[in-house]
Parts: structure tokens; sequence; C-alpha cells
């Protein structure tokens, strides 16, 4: 007699093999609307008689962007022009997100701080600027600095080599010198010996129970190696100093208002969602947590450090994950304040070769890109902070 | 199971099926629905932008008005879509509307790569620079280093690029996407110049806060033939959208407004009969009613009226007939014989 499991399923009432024909027949699905999709659109465009392909990234781009990163005159390619909105575009998001993170942080435990004051006060920013749109407040910000600020010849100089105009921030810089090439190796080197330091330290506490000073002397490695190297090179002090020439400041470098103006929306905006997450999170640790760390004498930074911050950043950290994107993903209103992001570069882009699919798709991919690796970077770090369960 | 195995290639065979949508021609299209989709500035002073009264006005308002009255013998059976520079074309391409009179720039690779057609040009234009007075400069090639006002999408980032470049100075442009942002920060002191066409900056110059503290440098650095388009391959399309604009340019020619037109019907100059119609035959080679060229000068206006309308001297563009003058006064502005 046959047993159970020898007896022959047939195929349609197998689950696990209907399963796997139900994943095919999504894939096919899935594979002939994409095929549909781009034979068709290919199939007009020849219909239309329009130009398809990446072939124009490299024709010569001749449009001057404003602020670059590094050398580009108009006479570079289409490619080139884009890769400097492309790192525009990443400049701008990287010094928002870490902005963001830290402003977001100190409002959000502002929020809950026992004194009365400070906690209205914080109250009142993160409802005000949830609650207007970031494109007025990025016109509200470009407007103030275009509006209040001085033009270049009657520009305000709060210290000597520091000019604020309507033409941004001008600030004196040192000029290149060898020193500089063995000042920054001496930076990475105190970095190595911190990190060892920081295993070391926590070794030894598990070992003996003693605590070892680690952040003052993490800080005096950090600031004294890099600074020994460069008095010992000499100490180069040559600084490339702003002049007012012409129509305009000439050495120096440039913070652009475009550039501030974005960066200032977008930190303020978003910080203001990223401090109700970070309240959200302390909230979500029980009270007893705290006055159980305290009750076996922790210190006040301990408690925070050691107890509430590992648990509240699980709560934390997925939402954060979001507003870091909102972030990157609303710098592209920047077309709106002048500030030559991707989205700006990319357009003209379009305009000029006329290739709008391949322009948009571009725009897609670098988004994409972007948010994907934000996206794995915090994940990564989620499942590092994650509460391991003993 | 059974529902899945019949629905799976129906799928499949509607998908094949649909890939070969054929487009008939805008004419038919146009008269099925009423009314001309036209795509316009919407922020043009002069060119296309709603009054007060939120009535389109503009000199490329009123070209898409003549269009309207040849094909339905009323110039009012348009709607307006504001494009930015940027979505102009893909409107077009698209079918988002049927033509496009948004001061656009006539080039080769427009002509050719973007799938559209210009048309006989509505307005000859050329880029120049708006700078402030007591930035005390006399000329543009004074302007090396300083920081320029552009608007994007347009031939102009392409041209001052390009005019620096050749006069060996450097620049640095401010890109803003909206013309009234653009102006506020220039009019604020952000750039030291501003680029656009001279006609823009005629219209740019008539909101600022004090227009007497700017002035338009003599120099014209490129030339910017503005002509309505419309999509390439539709043939009939293209000739009523061409002569719609030419009737208004030979009206003024013939000596024929819109006062006046119907004295002119008249009239025993044969050329003038052939453009009304009282001779048949431009409307049948056309495809359209006879009067087509009587609606057009009758409810819009012959090419000058237009022009002094808009953009002339007794507006605050004031703007000077120069190369948009006919081709017997000086001007570009030539038709061929309606004949």
């Amino acid at each position: 007699m046959k047993t159970s499991a020898q007896e022959k399923i047939p195929f349609l009432r197998d689950p696990a093999k209907l399963a796997i024909l139900y994943q095919f027949l999504t894939l096919a699905g899935v594979g002939l609307l994409s095929y549909y999709l781009v034979h068709n659109t290919l199939a007009n465009l020849e219909r239309q008689s329009i130009s398809t392909g990446f072939d124009f990234l490299n024709r010569e781009a001749s449009f001057e962007i404003g602020e670059t990163l590094f050398q580009y005159s108009a006479a570079d390619s289409y490619g080139r022009a884009l890769a400097i909105g492309f790192l525009n575009t990443l400049l701008v998001s990287f010094i928002g997100v870490i902005l963001t993170v830290i402003l977001g942080t100190l409002l959000g435990i502002a929020r809950l701080s026992s004194n009365w004051l400070v906690a209205k006060l914080s109250a009142i920013y993160i409802e005000v600027f949830q609650d207007i749109p970031i494109l007025l407040q990025l016109f509200f910000w470009y407007a103030f600095f275009y509006e209040i600020l001085p033009s270049p010849r009657q520009a305000v100089s709060p210290f000597a080599g520091i000019f604020l105009c309507n033409r941004g921030l001008v600030f004196g810089v040192p000029f290149w010198h060898e020193a500089y090439k063995y000042v920054f190796a001496a930076f990475v080197v105190a970095c190595v010996i911190v990190f060892f330091l920081k295993k070391w330290a926590a070794k030894r506490q598990a070992a003996t129970g003693q605590i070892f000073p680690l952040v003052r002397v993490s800080l005096v490695l950090l600031l004294g190696l890099p600074l020994i190297t460069w008095w010992l090179n000499g100490a180069p002090a040559a600084m490339n100093v702003p002049e007012l020439s012409g129509f305009n400041f000439k050495g120096g470098v440039t913070v652009s208002p475009e550039f501030t103006a974005l960066l200032l929306g977008l930190v303020l905006y978003t910080a203001a969602f990223v401090a109700e997450v970070v309240r959200a999170g302390i909230q979500s640790v029980t009270k007893g947590q705290t006055e159980a760390a305290m009750s076996i004498g922790l210190k006040q930074g301990q408690v925070l450090q050691l107890v509430i911050l590992p648990q509240a950043l699980r709560v934390i950290v997925p939402p954060l994950t979001s507003q870091m994107l909102n972030l990157t993903k609303n710098s592209s209103l920047a077309v709106a304040i002048g500030y030559p992001d991707f989205v700006s570069v990319a357009g003209t882009t379009i305009n000029q070769t006329g290739q709008a699919i391949e322009g948009v798709a571009l725009i897609m991919i670098v988004y994409l890109v972007f948010s994907l690796s934000t996206s794995a970077f915090m994940n990564w770090y989620n499942k590092k902070i994650a509460l391991v369960e003993r | 199971m059974r529902e899945l195995k019949r629905v799976v290639p129906a799928v499949v065979a509607a998908f094949c099926l649909s890939a070969g949508v054929a487009m008939a021609g805008t004419l038919d299209d146009v008269k099925a629905k009423g009314f001309i989709q036209a795509g316009v500035n919407g922020e043009l002073f002069g060119f296309g932008k709603p009054d007060e009264k939120g009535v389109w006005r503009g000199l490329d308002v009123d070209t898409a008005r003549a269009v309207s009255a040849a094909v339905f013998g009323d110039a009012d059976k348009v709607k307006y879509t504001p494009l930015t520079a940027k979505t102009r074309f893909t409107a077009l391409q698209s079918g988002e509307v049927d033509v496009l009179t948004r001061n656009a720039t006539q080039t080769l690779s427009r002509d050719t790569d973007l799938g559209l057609d210009f048309v006989q040009v509505n307005y000859y234009d050329g880029q120049g620079f708006l700078v402030p007075k007591k930035l005390g400069v006399k000329s543009a090639k004074e302007l090396d280093g300083a920081t320029v006002c552009v608007l994007p999408g347009t031939t102009t980032e392409q041209n001052v690029a390009d005019y620096f470049r050749v006069n060996k100075m450097k620049m640095k442009p401010v890109v803003i996407e909206s013309n009234a942002e653009l102006a506020k920060a220039f009019f604020a002191g952000r750039c030291d110049s501003l680029t656009s066409d001279a006609s823009q900056l005629a219209g740019i110059r008539a909101v600022a806060p004090a227009p007497a503290d700017y002035i338009i440098l003599p120099e014209i650095i490129s030339k910017e033939p503005l002509a309505p388009a419309v999509r390439h391959g539709d043939n009939q399309w293209k000739d009523i959208v061409n002569y719609a604009v030419l009737a208004m340019i030979e009206a003024e020619e013939l000596g024929i407004t819109s006062k006046n037109i119907d004295e002119m019907m008249t009239s025993t100059d044969p050329r003038v009969q052939r453009f009304l119609g009282l001779t048949p035959g431009n409307g049948k080679a056309l495809g359209l009613d006879e009067k087509w060229a009587y609606n057009i000068v009758k409810q819009v206006g012959n090419y000058g009226e237009v022009f002094e309308r808009n953009v002339g001297v007794n507006t605050t563009l004031m703007i000077e007939r120069g190369l948009n003058a006919l081709w017997t006064n000086g001007g570009l502005m030539y038709s061929p014989p309606f004949k």
C-alpha cells in the first residue's frame, strides 16, 4: 500500500509548484509590459523623427555652470556638465543630511525638556516649519539673502578676510602647500590610533573595570597630531584672500546665496520632522529604564548613552532614513532658486539637445542611486544597532 | 485557474494590438473637439499673458487666434496652455497642444531632432543684456567677470556662453526657472546683468521698480527668429498655421486692416479679391473656408495692427518695428503671393 507521501500530487494542486508558476507568470508579465513600453516609445520616437540614444553625452555642452566643484567650462562635454550637477546635488544633500540630524536631534530632545520655555520654543519651531511648504521656505530664504545683503562694493566684513554680500559669503583660504599633504596624513594616522585606542579601552574596562578618558585623549590626538605636523613643516600661513576687482571678488572661496538658501531651507524644514522622530524614539523607552539605570549608579550622560539611545535608535532609524531620502529628493527644488543641481543641469541639457526621455531617465537613475545607497547604509546601521536579544 | 488561463492570452494580445495606434490629422482633431489648444508663454507681457481681467493678450496669443479664425471663422475658439521653456516642445510632441506659439527660436536642431516644424517667423528678435545704469557699463564687452542672470532651457544659456568665450571673458550664470523670480533676483542686485531676447528685456524692464534705472546694452549677440511650431509630418496643419501668419503680413502689405476690410470687399484689385476669397481657390487649397483670410484680418487684424497693439511704441514695451517692419519698409516681413 502506498503512503501518502509517495502519492503523486497533481501539479495544479501542489501549492509549492503553483507558487513558482505564479511568480514566473508575474515576471513574464512585467517583462512583457516593459518590452511593450520601450518598444512602443522607440517606435513612436522613430515615427516623429526624434533622435534617441546617449551620444549627446560626448557633445560639447556650450553652456556655463555657476558653481562647480571641479574645473568646467562651456567647451566641456554634456557628460562632464552632468557630473558637475551630480556633485552639486551630492554636496548639498550630504551636508544637509548631517546638519539635519544634528539639529533635529537637538530639537527633539529640547521638546522633551523639563524647562517649559525650551520645550515650548521647540514645539513652536517644529509646528511652524513642518506646516509651511518647502518651496515657499526656499523662496523666502533666497529672497532674504538677495534683498537684505548689500552689493559686493558695499560688502559687510565682520572679520578681516570675510565678506558678506548678495553674491554670497566670500572668505580667504590658505594657498596650497606641500605641508598640507602631511597634515592630512597625520589626521588619518590619528583616526587609526583612536580606533584601536577605543578597542583597547573597552577591553581593559571589561577586564579591570577601569575607565579610560577616551574622549579627551581622542580630541588631543585628532587636533594635536595634524597641528604638530603643520608646525614641523614650517607652518605655512599664506592666505588666498578675496579682493574686490571689477564687479566681484577675486580669489578666496565663495559660498553662493543659492547654495546657502537651499541648504538652510532643506535643513530647517527636514529637521522639524526629524525632531518628531527623535521625540517618538525617546518616548518609546519606558521611564522604568531610566530609573533602573540611575539606581545602579550610572551618570546622566551614561544613562542616555548606554540605556536610552540604544533602545530609542531602533525606533528612530527607519523613519530617519525616510527623512534623509526626503531631503535628498527635495534638493531638486534647487532649480527654483538657481542652484545648479543635477535636475537643473539635466534640464538645460534636455532643452539644448531635445532628448527628454534620456534626460529624465538619467535624473531617475541618479535619484535612485542616491536613495538606494542611503537606504543601504542606514539598513546596515540599523542592523548594527538593533537590540541583540540574549 | 481557469480564469487565469483565459485572461493571460487576452492581455498579451491586447498589448500587441495597441502597439500601433495611428494619429489622425491635427485639422480633423481640432475640428472634432471644437477648439485649438495653443501652447503659450503665460508670463511674458506683450507675447502671451492674461491681462488683469483674465483675457489672454499678446503677439503669440494673436497668432493662435488667427489660426482659430482661419479654421473656425471665430478667433476665440482657443484654449491656452502656459508652458515653461523646458516643457514647451514636449507638450507639442506629445499632442498636449496643437500649435506652439510661445516665442520659440527656430534653430536647425530643433527643426530636425525634435520632430517639429517651424512656420513663418512672427517676430525677429535677438539676445541682449539689461544692466543697471549705476553699474556704469556702456557695452557688453565690459562685462568680464560679471554674474549674469539667465532664464534656463532656452538658447539664451548657450548664446551668452558663446559670446563670453568668443570675447575671452569670464562669466558666472545664475539660472532660475521662473521669469518672475529671475527678474526679482536681478532687480535686488543678485546679478550684474540679465540676458534674454531683447523683446523680453523690454518686458522685464517695464515691470522694474524704477524702469529708468536700467538700460539695454547696444550689442545684440544672437539671431532669434521666433516662430510658431507644429508637429513634424502633418503638412496640411503646417500649411494652415504658416499661412495664418503670412495672411496677417500680406494684409498689411495690401493695406487691409480690421477697420477697412469691409470697404475692401468692393476693391477691384485682383490681389485683394484673391486674398479675401472673392476669387475662390486659396481656401480650398488649404482645406478651409474661402473667407479664412477675411476672418483673420477682421477679427485679429493685420500684422502691423497686432504688433502695435501688443508690443509697439505706444505700449509699455515701446518696441520699434525694426526688423519686424514690412520688407517694403526695410524690414524682414515678407509674404509669398496669395495665389
